[in-house]
């Protein structure tokens, strides 16, 4: 049977893993080639490498550290950020990445999807998507999230946008509910059991993740494939080996 | 003299199944023709991407005639199995027909979704030097057409119904997984190819 799979996400900045306080003053994490081994250590399955500099500045992701982690890690990993083009996604994927997640640049031109799609299959495109519950009671994307002053909010709905993104050869979708990210008091279940009703491909539920039984209740509640999160496995708050032990023994398929 | 042939088909894992061969100790050499696989003591056709431009650019390069008469141990990575097979589905394509059996698509259904992604659980069928050590692993998934399960299949996978996940008959192997993404297992299941002298 498939695993639900457990997803760190690191933040890369010059080829170093970094943490954000508030989006500025990001703190040095330490080599992200060692940082990549010890999550494959403690039984990640897989690892999403989110260049945040790349978006803002403008450019696209560098070469240099995505070859450096695919000569060394032996487990799938996700390049995110900075992918604009097909040209940006070849360089990420030949440089050994097995997917390349876009976000805004896919809000900007929807189009981009299916030129990956067509180009790479869709088993390497993974649409990442930013959803927040406005006044009205319907969820709608944000882009431009890595920076707060420069985030915009497209007029489109988080459903309709899941829909659409599927139909132009989304192979993943990574669904961070913003109201919740940060907060550690559990996955956003309603919105992601809405987006799991329409969603036929893999589905990741990204923010909120604060204790073990987040996990629980976002596989077994919302039947998400994957969780993702960041700080409470790099602040240590929860350790990879307890976490799968614990969701094992809640009846969650997990390889461990 | 190193002499295991990797095949650069344009498959974007192309890079990673070197990695991987290089964490083995093993220093590929990459062919990009035909020509290349003289003196090769074992080839690896990898491969991610679609069936029909794939089998397109084995043609045009002259592995199509090439690959199936080799004399030496031949291992198919992901997309790169499928091409074994006699057809596929996607894109209603001819492919190398080195063993029997049609690829077909996985069918969504209901808490099953396609592509099939992530890790899973190998079912060993028979006995095999290439399974030496490896027992029920688990191994990394990412695909969206499976070949059947026929007489060539030493290992199934389950994702609705069961796929082949490892093939072999002859001097000619197949992995619907990424070893070279499968942590100690995948790498296990490259070692015992590159030690397999081919039944």
């Amino acid at each position: 049977m498939l695993s639900r799979r457990i997803i760190p996400c690191l933040d890369v900045r010059d080829g170093r893993v970094v943490k954000g306080v508030r989006f500025r003053d990001h703190v040095d994490m330490g080599d992200i080639v060692e940082l990549a081994l010890r999550y494959r250590d403690a039984g990640a399955d897989e690892l999403v490498f989110y260049d945040i500099a790349a978006s803002p500045e403008r450019r696209s992701v560098s070469r240099d550290w995505v070859e450096r982690i695919a000569r060394i890690l032996d487990i799938p990993f996700c390049v995110a950020g900075g992918i604009r083009s097909v040209g940006d996604a070849r360089a990420v994927l030949f440089a050994g990445a097995d997917k390349v997640s876009i976000n805004t640049p896919a809000l900007e031109r929807p189009q981009l999807i299916a030129e990956l799609a067509d180009a790479f299959g869709v088993q390497c495109v993974v649409v990442g998507i930013d959803s927040v519950r406005e006044a009205d009671g319907q969820w709608r994307v944000r882009s431009h999230t890595g920076n707060p002053q420069a985030m915009r909010a497209p007029d489109k709905t988080t459903l309709d946008w899941v829909h659409q993104a599927q139909q132009l050869g989304a192979g993943e979708i990574v669904l961070n509910c913003m109201g919740s990210d940060g907060v550690r008091s559990g996955y956003d279940i309603e919105q992601l059991r809405a987006v799991r009703e329409l969603c036929s491909v893999p589905l990741v539920a990204s923010g909120g993740a604060g204790t073990a039984v987040h996990f629980a209740d976002v596989f077994q509640q919302a039947d998400v494939d994957g969780a993702l999160a960041a700080s409470v496995f790099h602040s240590g708050a929860i350790a990879i080996p307890e976490l799968k032990q614990c969701l094992r023994g809640q009846g969650v398929e997990v390889r461990l | 003299m190193t002499a295991v042939a990797v095949i650069d088909a344009g498959g974007a894992n192309f890079g990673s199944v070197c990695y991987a061969l290089e964490r083995l100790g093993v220093q590929p050499r990459i062919v990009r023709d035909a020509d290349g696989l003289r003196a090769a003591t074992r080839v690896i056709l990898p491969g991610v991407g679609a069936a029909a431009p794939a089998m397109r650019l084995l043609r045009e390069r002259g592995f199509a005639d090439v690959l199936p008469t080799l004399a030496v141990p031949l291992l198919g990575i992901c997309l790169g199995m499928q091409l074994l097979f006699e057809a596929s589905d996607e894109g209603d394509v001819n492919c190398l027909g080195v063993l029997p059996g049609r690829v077909r698509k996985l069918q969504a259904d209901a808490g099953l979704r396609v592509p099939h992604m992530g890790w899973n659980v190998l079912q060993p069928l028979r006995a095999s030097p290439l399974l030496e050590g490896v027992g029920e692993a688990s191994v990394y998934f990412v695909h969206g057409y499976a070949a059947p399960v026929t007489d060539a299949c030493i290992a199934s996978c389950t994702h609705g119904a069961a796929f082949a996940a490892v093939v072999q008959r002859g001097k000619v192997a197949g992995m619907q997984f990424h070893p070279e993404r499968s942590g100690v297992a995948g790498a296990r299941l490259l070692s015992n190819f590159l030690q397999w002298s081919g039944a």
